[in-house]
């Protein structure tokens, strides 16, 4: 469902800043597949979800991405959008504030389509978006006309995984979601989440900081560092991880101990 | 009597300039400079095709065409050639102060004795007065119709979303260039036929007369939403007319109090940047006693 292939990122080229984010890096995820993903800071994670998402390209040569068989390399961020759903780390950046529930369900509605002169908010529409919202249980249908700046964060990040999911895309990308949430929303969003992702067999990245969530989660980890993936586990090993045997693993692989900044990574 | 409906005609007028601003300020969130530009733009054209013998509604069609073009230049150098909308603002306002020149001829047209839009409607037997108020009416009812449409349609609400969010919106497919240049032709569009309407209600078109226009735009979208709300859009497109009919009450009543015109821009200036300063003193105050929501920031 996505594939990744030999992908590079260097930020500030030729510059003394210079900094390698990916390093050729292989990946590939079967229709279906939760994959999360876990590494300290700047080990790459973020910028391989940017990559895919089209927020900047990579380095020139050989790397390739594919989403659902297709190249999408070359492609801009927009024009891959409506292959791929989002959610950002930041609750805000998901939604438009101003604009009421109901506006931004129809313009996710939408997404990837052709946008004409046809009335953006049709009441054919409304029970869909009710329905939908429902499922959150958190109320939320009963304010579509509530500008979604009134909304908390951990209700707007709730709301950004609908409208990410509204057309089942072929794959969620998933930045840090909950790491901006209070605790207690943080494992409601991540409720919905699994719940989202299982009713609609999505095939998923979701990149954390959080081990546990890591582990918990999906039905395969990678862990991620210095623009390397160092760690793969799928299946049986996958479900028998625990956070030690997943330290463990980690300073076979990388020879170190696990201090300093990969210690960011909360357990 | 007559000030009055004068004041109120000439704050319908200029309103086609403020809802072309709140377009570009407000809903793009772009402080767009070439306003500056293309209000004498759509005066020009306007008026040099009326000096010519065109039909005065052929002339404001063809200032708006104008307008479009002005935005459209604002547009691709913003988003094409990655230059601060603020700049390209600036660049494409002084560029065409040479071509308003050259529109024109000369700085100046005089439209004196000639067959305006208001004395087309003369002809009909109404007064000059009532005229220009009539054509106000008409004009910013039609426009502020055809942008409630236009706002709530598809293309319009990803061109709303893109002023709130740009990241937000290419995330569901859009294509934030096209949305923001989009937004800057039709502002300017709307600025440019302003330009044509107060051309023709003044009797001259005038190269200087965009000076200070970016500000008026402001004030009057400004002191609308203060004064009247900004609820819903709908609200919003009443509020920034009343605002600027509201602002040319006041310029009408401080000059009547016997203030220099030569000083109406200064006021104009110190009254905007009170205004944009104000949500931030609000929360200042609030921090100060402890209270705010945000007395931390």
């Amino acid at each position: 469902m996505l594939r990744v292939e030999k992908v590079s990122k260097t930020f500030y080229k030729g510059t003394v800043n210079e900094k390698v984010a990916l390093d050729n890096v292989s990946v590939q995820l079967a229709p279906g597949d939760f994959v999360t993903v876990i590494g300290g800071n700047g080990a790459g994670k973020s910028t391989l979800l940017n990559a895919v998402a089209g927020v900047y390209p990579v380095d020139g040569g050989e790397g390739r991405i594919y989403i659902d068989g297709r190249d999408v390399t070359k492609m801009a961020e927009h024009q891959r959008a409506r292959y791929i759903g989002r959610v950002f780390q930041d609750p805000m950046l998901g939604t438009a504030a101003g604009m009421m529930l109901r506006e931004n369900l129809a313009l996710a509605a939408r997404r990837g389509k052709r946008l004409g002169l046809k009335w953006g908010l049709p009441a054919g529409e409304t029970a869909f978006y009710k329905e939908r919202l429902r499922a959150l249980d958190l109320g939320l249908e009963e304010r579509l006309d509530a500008k979604v700046g009134l909304l908390s964060g951990g209700q707007r990040q709730a709301v950004t995984l609908l409208m990410a999911v509204l057309q089942r895309p072929p794959l969620l990308l998933l930045d840090e979601h909950t790491a901006a949430l209070d605790p207690k929303t943080a494992e409601k969003v991540l409720q919905l989440t699994e719940q989202i992702v299982s009713e609609n067999n999505l095939t998923t990245l979701m990149i954390t900081h959080n081990m546990r969530d890591a582990i918990a989660m999906g039905n395969r980890l990678i862990m991620m560092e210095e623009g390397k993936m160092i760690i793969d586990l799928a299946g049986e090993d996958k479900k028998n991880l625990t956070v030690a045997r997943l330290l463990e693993a980690f300073e076979q692989v990388s020879h170190k101990s696990f201090t300093q900044d990969t210690a960011l990574l909360s357990k | 009597m007559s000030l009055v409906i004068s004041t109120i005609s000439l704050g319908l007028l200029w309103s086609v300039l403020a809802l072309g601003v709140y377009i570009t300020f407000r809903v793009l969130n772009i402080a767009d400079l070439s306003v500056e530009g293309t209000f004498p733009l759509g005066a020009a054209v306007a008026a040099a095709l009326i000096d010519k013998g065109a039909a005065p509604l052929a002339a404001v069609a063809a200032a708006a065409a104008a307008g479009m073009i002005g935005g459209a230049l604002t547009g691709l150098m913003h988003t094409k050639l990655k230059i601060p909308a603020l700049l390209a603002g600036i660049l494409t306002m002084i560029g065409l102060y040479s071509v308003n020149l050259r529109v024109m001829g000369k700085a100046n047209i005089s439209l004196l004795g000639m067959d305006t839009m208001y004395s087309r409607m003369e002809e009909m037997g109404l007064s000059k007065e009532v005229a220009v108020l009539a054509a106000g009416v008409l004009v910013v009812a039609v426009i502020a119709a055809l942008m409630y449409w236009f706002f709530g349609t598809e293309v319009g609400m990803s061109i709303r979303a893109t002023g709130q969010n740009p990241q937000m919106i290419r995330a569901q497919g859009v294509n934030t260039h096209h949305t923001i240049l989009l937004g800057l032709i039709l502002g300017n569009a709307l600025v440019a036929i302003s330009g044509a309407l107060i051309a023709q209600n003044n009797g001259f078109a005038d190269v200087g007369m965009g000076i200070g226009t970016i500000v008026i735009g402001l004030a009057s979208v400004i002191i609308g939403e203060v004064l009247f709300g900004a609820r819903s859009f709908k609200n919003s497109l009443i509020a920034v007319v009343l605002g600027s009919i509201v602002y040319r009450a006041v310029i009408a009543a401080v000059l009547k109090l016997g203030m220099s015109p030569n000083d109406l821009k200064l006021l104009t200036a110190v009254l905007v940047a009170l205004a944009l300063s104000l949500p931030l003193m609000k929360e200042k105050i609030l921090a100060a006693k402890g209270g705010g929501a945000n007395a931390a920031r």
